[in-house]
């Protein structure tokens, strides 16, 4: 019997991009991720603060125009399902806490509730929860931040993995400050604030299949001491992003379009510790598409950029701050790196899932 | 990195760009044969350090292109099944087959999982007795002894419920391919440094003097590409033939034994299908008669599964050096890697891909592409 394929037979084979379900490279905060909030959340939900995909809402709240009356709210949520749950340097509460503080942190706001939900599979231990509350309890005494509400759910055993945990925060917005994804222009200084890639390796080398040995921790901390550090030290910084799932090269890419300006990176200026590095070059993984939990980008006009990298630098979550490139009128939309070898290479947003190269 | 820092050196690259561009008088057309090499020249842009007359055509080295779509297809189907557990390298699971793809497998319930050695599956086969671990053997002489290794131990120690889908191909088969088309276009290969580390020199040492060409076994880092990139220029300049090996920390003239002992037991070598290019003979590896009972194909009799592959796309002439990405109708409209339509732009070093985001930088810096795809004139 010879099966032939119903293929359209006027082109190529087609690769899927147009998946009828949902798959975990929909998660991975790149291509698929940015697709599927475009044509299935932006196309049902979509609004003006909605779509202006920032890392927090502002959301103006009072306005009879007395003075003082006009508060800037910052508002956020994000869901944590990683698995383990306890990790070299941190836990799902750590994790789930600084994630959303950070999302605040890095619009420029003073981070200042918390809600958390808690969705746990029926025979999941106590003690564990115990443990993770802790944690949480940890997190927001050291980022200065309350949890002042939440909600618990439980499903049946198999229909869950252990424990996912929601976070929602508000802040309040400085009224001087005004950060924005579309605020980069031509001339800007691109600073990292530390060594990238350090969570997603340290939550790789725990993956069952592919264990292996290494003092790396994750990089996981509340930004916002950084963030208020680097605004009171340069009020002109044009944005900052936090490039979590998708790695920094996703959320240079992102930045690129919404400012509509090109970005040109300098490879040997990026830090990156070495065991990141040989544990990249032995999975056949791209640094720059790894997951980072305690890191920030920041766009910043060139005459401030040395005096935000020496106030950064000054800061224990800042200390491997450094300049990694800057923004150009050229090629907008895209982000091009200068490699180690003096060509160039444009650096594309993660696709799906990383995944390791057969060769 | 030891061995790795040292041939990423940026003053080592300088002088072998400078030392490249001393020598190279005419046009030469080179190939680099293996999908690793082209990751490192899209990665590192070395291609752009080149002088024009320079051209590097991105060869068929690259088993997520070359694997057929019916094998593919043979993959899902087999990955559907409620008794298996799929295994696989993870850069298969986004090759898309006739319908769809194994991820989309995954999505839909089948238990579909990334390996990083072959030698995990005889351990997940331990673990869940009543299911059969089925491991999609892809790849070229370099991943064929591991792979080897695996269904070797398999038998030793008697893993009933594991089985391999194989579809292994080979290098010089695949270079004599596109030496004998009168279309060929290459003048110079760059060979497949980890493959010959395998297998050694020998196998291409006729291809080199039955079509007069050189062929220089280059490693993979930038370095390594630059190096293998001048020894083959000087050899074209100074018209000589012959297996040269840039790669000498890592590959021996006899390649090594005990790796071709094993693939000798496991493995005997078979016609195959390459997707895009079509029936090589003598290109790929199949199990022995002994090993029978860990074909998949035969197991959950999918054997007779033909799928018909488009007769429009371009990446098979691609692959061979014959035709340009932008020679492509579809390409750059179409096809991009936003909406990829061939294997070839699916992954970021993927030749198409690659040609689509040098040509959209050099165009939107108000450069013409065409410094980067010379026409064929020579």
């Amino acid at each position: 019997m010879t099966h032939v394929a119903d293929v359209d037979r006027s082109t190529c084979p087609i690769p899927r991009n147009d998946y009828e379900r949902v798959l975990l490279g929909h998660g991975s905060g790149g291509k698929l991720s940015a697709d599927l909030i475009q044509r299935v959340f932006l196309d049902g939900l979509g609004n003006d603060v909605l779509s202006a995909l920032e890392d927090s809402a502002t959301l103006s709240i009072g306005s009879d125009n007395s003075p003082g009356s006009d508060h800037r709210i910052a508002f956020t949520t994000d869901s944590f399902v990683v698995k383990p749950l306890f990790f070299p340097g941190g836990d799902i509460g750590k994790l789930a806490v600084y994630g959303t503080i950070n999302d605040l942190a890095v619009a420029g706001a003073h981070p200042l509730y918390l809600s958390a939900a808690f969705i746990l599979e029926e025979g999941f231990e106590i003690e564990q929860l115990r443990r993770i509350v802790a944690s949480m309890d940890e997190a927001c005494t050291l980022a200065g931040v309350t949890l002042v509400t939440g909600d618990t759910k439980v499903v049946d055993r198999g229909k869950g993995d252990q424990v996912f945990i929601t976070t929602t925060g508000i802040g309040l917005h400085r009224p001087s400050y005004h950060l924005s994804i579309h605020n980069a222009r031509p001339g800007d200084q691109v600073i990292v604030s530390g060594t990238i890639g350090d969570h997603g390796i340290t939550i790789m080398s725990t993956r069952e299949g592919i264990e292996f040995e290494t003092a790396l921790q994750s990089d996981t901390a509340p930004l916002n001491d950084l963030t208020r550090t680097m605004l009171s030290a340069c009020p002109s910084i044009r944005l900052m992003r936090d490039p979590t799932r998708g790695g920094v090269s996703s959320t240079l890419n992102e930045l690129a379009v919404a400012s509509a300006v090109g970005i040109e990176l300098d490879e040997a200026s990026i830090p990156i510790r070495p065991e990141v590095h040989s544990a990249c070059e032995m999975l056949g993984l791209d640094p720059m598409f790894v997951a980072n939990e305690g890191k920030l980008i920041a766009v910043v006009p060139e005459n401030n950029a040395q005096v935000l990298l020496q106030a950064m630098r000054r800061h224990p979550l800042g200390r491997d701050a450094a300049v990694i490139g800057n923004v150009v009128e050229d090629h907008a939309g895209m982000v091009v790196m200068r490699t180690l070898i003096g060509g160039q290479r444009v650096v594309t947003m993660l696709a799906g899932e990383q995944l390791p190269r057969i060769c | 990195m030891k061995y790795q820092d040292e041939y990423r050196d940026a003053t080592v690259a300088r002088k072998l760009q400078q030392a490249i561009a001393d020598i190279a008088t005419r046009p030469w057309t080179i190939m680099e044969v293996c999908g690793g090499q082209t990751h490192t020249i899209v990665r590192y842009g070395i291609d752009e350090l080149l002088p024009e007359k320079i051209e590097l055509v991105h060869g068929p080295g690259c088993p997520v292109c070359v694997t057929p779509l019916e094998l593919i297809d043979k993959a899902i189907a087999i990955a559907s099944r409620d008794d298996v557990i799929f295994c696989s390298f993870g850069d298969m699971l986004r090759v898309p087959g006739s319908r769809s793809d194994l991820f989309d497998v995954k999505a839909r319930g089948g238990d579909v999982r990334v390996v990083y050695s072959p030698l995990d599956c005889l351990k997940i086969a331990e673990q869940n007795p009543n299911q059969t671990v089925v491991f999609f053997a892809v790849g070229f002489e370099t991943t064929a002894p591991a792979n080897a290794m695996t269904i070797w131990q398999a038998k030793k120690r008697g893993i009933d419920n594991f089985a391999v889908l194989v579809s292994h191909v080979l290098v010089p088969p695949a270079m004599e391919a596109i030496l004998s088309s009168p279309s060929n276009r290459v003048e110079g290969f760059l060979g497949a440094g980890h493959v010959c580390s395998v297998m050694g020199l020998e196998e291409y040492e006729p291809l080199s003097q039955q079509y007069q060409i050189p062929i220089v076994v280059t490693g993979f880092e930038p370095v390594d590409l630059l190096e293998g990139i001048y020894r083959c220029v000087r050899m074209l300049q100074q018209g000589q033939v012959g297996v040269d090996n840039q790669y000498a920390r890592a590959v021996r003239r006899e390649g090594s034994r005990p790796a071709k002992e094993l693939i000798a037991d496991v493995f005997e070598i078979t016609d195959r299908k390459w997707r895009g290019i079509g029936l090589i003979p003598d290109s790929g590896y199949r199990l022995r008669g002994e090993y029978q009972q860990f074909d998949a194909e035969q197991r959950f009799a999918v054997g007779h599964l033909d799928v018909l592959e488009s007769d429009k796309c371009l990446s098979g002439m691609i692959l061979q050096g014959i035709k340009k990405p932008h020679e492509c109708p579809a390409f750059g409209n179409q096809c991009t890697p936003e909406h990829p339509l061939g294997a070839t732009m699916v992954s970021s070093e993927g030749a198409c891909a690659a040609y689509y985001n040098y040509g959209r930088l050099l165009r939107s810096k108000g450069e013409p592409a065409e410094p980067y795809v010379p026409s064929p004139t020579h």
